[in-house]
């Protein structure tokens, strides 16, 4: 419903957010204070300069990148709905999925879709490749500063030559998926939030 | 090869050597004990004893007229300073000695290996007959000792994930050591009533009482363990916690049982008072630490005049705080614990850099000092005091602390479990379990026993065999059983090199989404102490009070403390690329060649990769070596290399927020008050950059000579610059010669090349170079060229305006070029 710069969340609100990502209404109005808390400016959006402000995100080496996960091509602002929607990749899969909504195929945190999410963390230019430049960017990252620019090539190399199917180089998001197939993804993009 | 060969053998003489002086360090000791005996026996009876002007005792006393005594002795005099010192030195080089070995103290705690030298020099001393010092007896444990124990403990807690999960760790502090108590005390008085044992004659009472003794469970060996193999913060934490707690706890339950082993009968008020008791002391405790916290950082607040003493008051006050709390018999550990949290983090804002390292170093310093000492002294003890060996009470003893500690765990964590977002695992319990080694509270209380218990050496007997009994067998054995833990859970899936990135980028990712969700603090509560805090608490207490965001002040204190630390021991080529960076910079070629890895090569990327990926949530790691200050090397590292998108966004916000504070250092050239001249303003700011001296700038002439000709170019276009920027009657007015040089645009290329060819140079010798020109003539030539100067390299942390970005990895780099050692090796991987 655009950025308003009312604070309150109104019902209606709440359940959009709740058909769409799944979270119960306690979760969502607990997130909601958290979105208020860190949303300085009190205007209803998040900018990056917002999470940056943690400052636990600062001493992720792949903070930027989460930070980068919020913002949809090329906007600086993130309201509530958005940051909820990014926020709904991390919860827990359950086998008796509440949102019973017909209309959303899957819902967003499907394993598919948290794969999704990791693929483009590395995937910065949304081409649906992982080059080996993107790899090697994300793999500098979480890699002390003790690895010479040699080894960290070979390893992404190695990544790729595992994953590739195709021979072109670069790893595709099936390819992404197959990789990954026995890594317990649930678990492991997976947040418990609290009620 | 040969050079480890020849390393080894050095050690191993090292190693001679350091027992060699070990063990003449003893009889040294215990020579200088002996000495003194003679002079004290000696007696003259039938001689007058001569008082020459110095009365000291003669040295021939048979004489009639005494001589000036040349050299004399008197060793009563220096005595008790003297063997302390000597203590001391023996127990440091002990230290000193188990870390030429590094294997040794990866598979055997410290503790062990300091009671094993107490035991060995206990053993020498005891079969030359000699007396250990006595040390100790209870006022010298409880007051001098343990304090500074606890207050390392309390200053290098770990707050805000203290404060996560206080309610779990008071849970098991507080209810796990009661259950502990009870149960052991309950079992034994069961065993006492079999006849066959020959314990009959202790009451209920006495064994509550030695129950609570030995159910305090001290975390620094399992701590010691934790942190090389891994464990996770809740965890770390829990036991932490716990050691610390259930010592007010302890000393509650202690003191009351004594006070009930002297009633013949216990009644049901008794009972209640003791919980009464309990709640007053822990509340009593709570509130002194905060009294004299909040007065500590009080007084700090007008320390800045005398910054030499500001150390002493965090030890002052906290010491205070320990004593007064002992005064009313109430927790003294918890006073002293709140008293160092509180006045932490006010303190570290208020006071210099150098009296917050000295404070840290000092109380770590003190607190090794005096853990060593105890387990030593635990060791040489353990040989000469009384024993009253009873071998079912002490094996039955041993059973059931083990058993009840298992048990315990178990049910406070089921119980427990639902309430905690991440629920503890087995692997957690198991270490909690296994971790709960007992150690010096449970051997200095026992030794405080009144005496009227008739069975006091057999206590003492059951708590030293249990104490080295869990820290030499558990201590020893949780580590490879750990190991062996983690090997089974990930040998289960070969990993690929795929999934072993893969896996570790999602790791990162959801600990920085967990981190963005606060979902470990309770928001309400947090969010209200801060307002508190910075409304109310901050103005009164800190001197210097201007709200940052807490980025930024992070930002700063590291960078502050690396700025320094990355001249010493640069961390290897920090020129890896910011993290959000155009992919046109990293164009090389576009295809390789597939090559062939062998299983060789992926096992050694394997290797690489794991010992070389940042673990997630490194703060904690930083703590968890209990003997060394926190090390934050790796934060470091992850800050600096961000640190290139950390200023783009600290630029936004400091452009958005406080415009009027934070115009970087640049604009503040373009704008000169109006009516003053150059030369007025800018040494202003040169003494506020650099701290250079005036006094020594001429004579730097002569020197600079080679440097003056690549200089003129860019100071001419600056004054042109700072000519159009603002209101200057004072440049033009100047005499100078005529620029021949055409304007050129000062931001762009000439900033890139100020920049970089002052990044080449030492920061230093660049405030000299200016005030050479003053007497030529050029002043303003030189003042401005200090304008086209943006920023100092890095040592200030505000934002450059007009840089452009990819300068700053360059920077750093040529800084660091300068010492090429290794990278820093801190040992942690």
């Amino acid at each position: 419903m655009g950025s308003r710069a009312s604070t309150l969340l109104r019902e209606e609100e709440i359940e959009e957010i709740k058909k769409e990502t799944g979270f119960s209404h306690s979760q969502i109005t607990r997130l909601y204070s958290r979105f208020t808390s860190l949303d300085k400016g009190e205007n209803g959006t998040l900018s990056r300069e917002d999470f940056q402000r943690i400052p636990e995100l600062a001493i992720n080496p792949l903070g930027d990148r989460i930070i980068n996960a919020f913002f949809p091509e090329a906007e600086d602002q993130v309201n509530f709905r958005g940051f909820m929607r990014t926020l709904a990749h991390f919860r827990p899969i359950e086998d008796n999925d509440k949102s019973k909504n017909v209309a959303v195929s899957e819902p967003l945190n499907s394993r598919t879709n948290k794969l999704l999410f990791a693929f483009r963390l590395y995937d910065l230019d949304r081409d649906d490749k992982i080059s080996r430049d993107e790899l090697l960017q994300v793999l500098r990252m979480m890699v002390g500063v003790n690895i010479s620019d040699e080894q960290l090539g070979s390893i992404a190399d190695r990544t790729i030559q595992e994953a590739d199917t195709n021979g072109d180089n670069s790893i595709s998001f099936s390819e992404f998926i197959k990789v990954l197939e026995k890594v317990d993804v649930e678990q492991k993009m997976s947040i418990r939030f609290l009620h | 090869m040969g050079t480890s060969v020849l390393f080894e053998a050095r050690t191993e003489r090292g190693a001679f050597y350091m027992l060699l002086l070990l063990v003449l360090c003893c009889f040294g000791g215990k020579c200088e004990l002996q000495d003194s005996k003679p002079s004290e026996q000696t007696d003259f009876p039938g001689v007058e004893p001569f008082h020459n002007e110095f009365d000291e005792p003669q040295a021939f006393p048979d004489e009639e007229r005494a001589n000036l005594p040349v050299f004399t002795m008197d060793y009563p005099r220096i005595q008790l300073p003297f063997e302390f010192t000597l203590w001391v030195l023996l127990a440091s080089f002990a230290k000193i000695g188990f870390h030429i070995y590094h294997k040794i103290t990866i598979w055997i705690p410290e503790s062990c290996l300091l009671i094993s030298i107490g035991l060995i020099v206990g053993a020498i001393m005891h079969s030359v007959k000699e007396e250990p010092p006595a040390v100790l007896n209870s006022n010298v444990f409880f007051l001098y000792m343990l304090p500074l124990i606890v207050l390392d403990n309390g200053y290098f807690m770990p707050t805000r994930l203290f404060f996560e999960n206080a309610g779990t760790v008071l849970w098991y502090a507080v209810v796990g050591t009661l259950w502990n108590s009870v149960g052991i005390g309950i079992s034994l008085f069961g065993i006492c009533q079999f006849e066959v044992f020959g314990v009959q004659d202790i009451n209920l009472q006495e064994n509550l009482l030695f129950a609570s003794i030995i159910s305090a469970v001290d975390p620094v060996a399992a701590l010691n363990v934790f942190d090389d193999i891994g464990v996770n913060e809740q965890t770390y934490i829990i036991i932490f916690g716990e050691g610390l707690f259930n010592d007010a706890v302890t000393v509650v339950l202690y003191n009351m049982f004594t006070f009930l082993a002297g009633l013949p009968v216990v009644e049901s008020t008794d009972v209640f008072l003791g919980t009464a008791r309990f709640f007053v002391v822990a509340a009593g405790g709570i509130l002194f630490g905060l009294l004299f916290g909040f007065v500590a950082a009080f007084t700090t607040r007008f320390t800045h005049n005398v910054r030499q003493i500001e150390p002493l008051f965090v030890f002052m006050y906290s010491y205070l705080a320990y004593l007064v709390a002992e005064c009313f018999a109430i927790s003294s550990v918890m006073a002293l614990i709140t008293c160092a949290i509180t006045m932490k983090y006010y303190v570290e804002e208020n006071v210099s850099q150098r009296s917050c390292t000295t404070i840290r170093h000092v109380v770590k310093m003190l607190a090794t000092i005096s853990e060593t000492l105890i387990f030593f002294f635990l060791g040489v003890v353990t040989i000469t005091t009384e024993h009253e060996w009873n071998w079912a009470y002490i094996l039955f003893t041993l059973l059931f602390a083990f058993i009840w500690r298992v048990i315990g765990i178990l049910v406070l964590t089921q119980i427990i479990n639902p309430f905690r977002t991440i629920p503890l695992n087995f692997k957690d319990q198991f270490g909690l379990a296994y971790g709960g080694l007992r150690g010096a509270i449970c051997f200095a209380l026992v030794f405080t026993l009144p005496d009227n218990i008739n069975r006091k050496n057999l206590f003492v007997t059951a708590s030293v065999a249990i104490i080295i009994f869990t820290v030499f067998i558990q201590g020893i054995s949780i580590r490879p059983i750990i190991e062996y833990m983690n090997i089974r859970k990930t040998n289960k899936d070969r990993k690929t090199i795929n999934m072993e990135v893969h896996t570790r980028m999602m790791e990162h990712v959801l600990s920085g989404i967990e981190d963005l969700c606060g979902q470990w603090s309770h928001y309400y509560w947090k969010d209200k102490f801060k307002k508190f805090n910075d409304r109310v608490l901050r103005r009164i207490l800190i001197r210097d009070n201007r709200s940052e965001s807490s980025i930024l002040s992070l930002y700063k204190k590291l960078e502050l403390q690396s700025a320094i630390g990355l001249l010493d021991a640069p961390l290897g080529d920090l020129s890896a690329a910011p993290s959000i960076v155009s992919l046109d910079d990293q164009r090389k070629e576009a295809t390789r060649a597939k090559e062939k890895f062998l299983a060789a090569d992926v096992r050694k990327m394997h290797k690489i990769l794991s010992k070389n990926m940042y673990k997630i949530r490194q703060k904690t790691i930083s703590y968890t070596n209990k003997y060394n200050l926190p090390d934050d090397s790796r934060t470091r590292e992850i800050l600096i290399r961000r640190h290139a998108s950390i200023r783009r966004s600290l630029r936004a916000e400091s452009f958005r927020e406080q415009p009027s504070q934070n115009i970087p250092k640049s604009q503040k050239y373009y704008s000169l008050q109006p009516g003053g001249d150059l030369e007025t303003t800018f040494p202003l700011r040169r003494r506020n950059h650099g701290g250079s001296e005036d006094g020594d700038h001429p004579s730097a002439l002569t020197s600079r000579s080679s440097s003056r000709s690549l200089i003129p170019m860019r100071r001419l276009n600056t004054i042109k610059e700072t000519g159009n920027a603002g209101e200057q009657p004072a440049a033009s007015s100047q005499p100078h010669s005529p620029s021949p040089v055409d304007a050129l645009d000062m931001r762009g290329p000439g900033g890139l090349e100020g920049s970089s060819f002052r990044g080449r140079k030492a920061p230093v010798p660049a405030p000299k170079r200016h005030l050479s020109y003053r007497i030529d003539g050029g002043e303003d030539l030189a003042d401005s060229e200090r304008a086209g100067e943006p920023v100092r390299p890095p040592q200030l942390p505000p934002p450059r305006g007009w840089e452009p970005e990819d300068q700053e990895p360059r920077e750093n780099e040529t800084l660091l070029r300068d010492s090429s050692q290794g990278p820093r090796g801190s040992g942690r991987s």
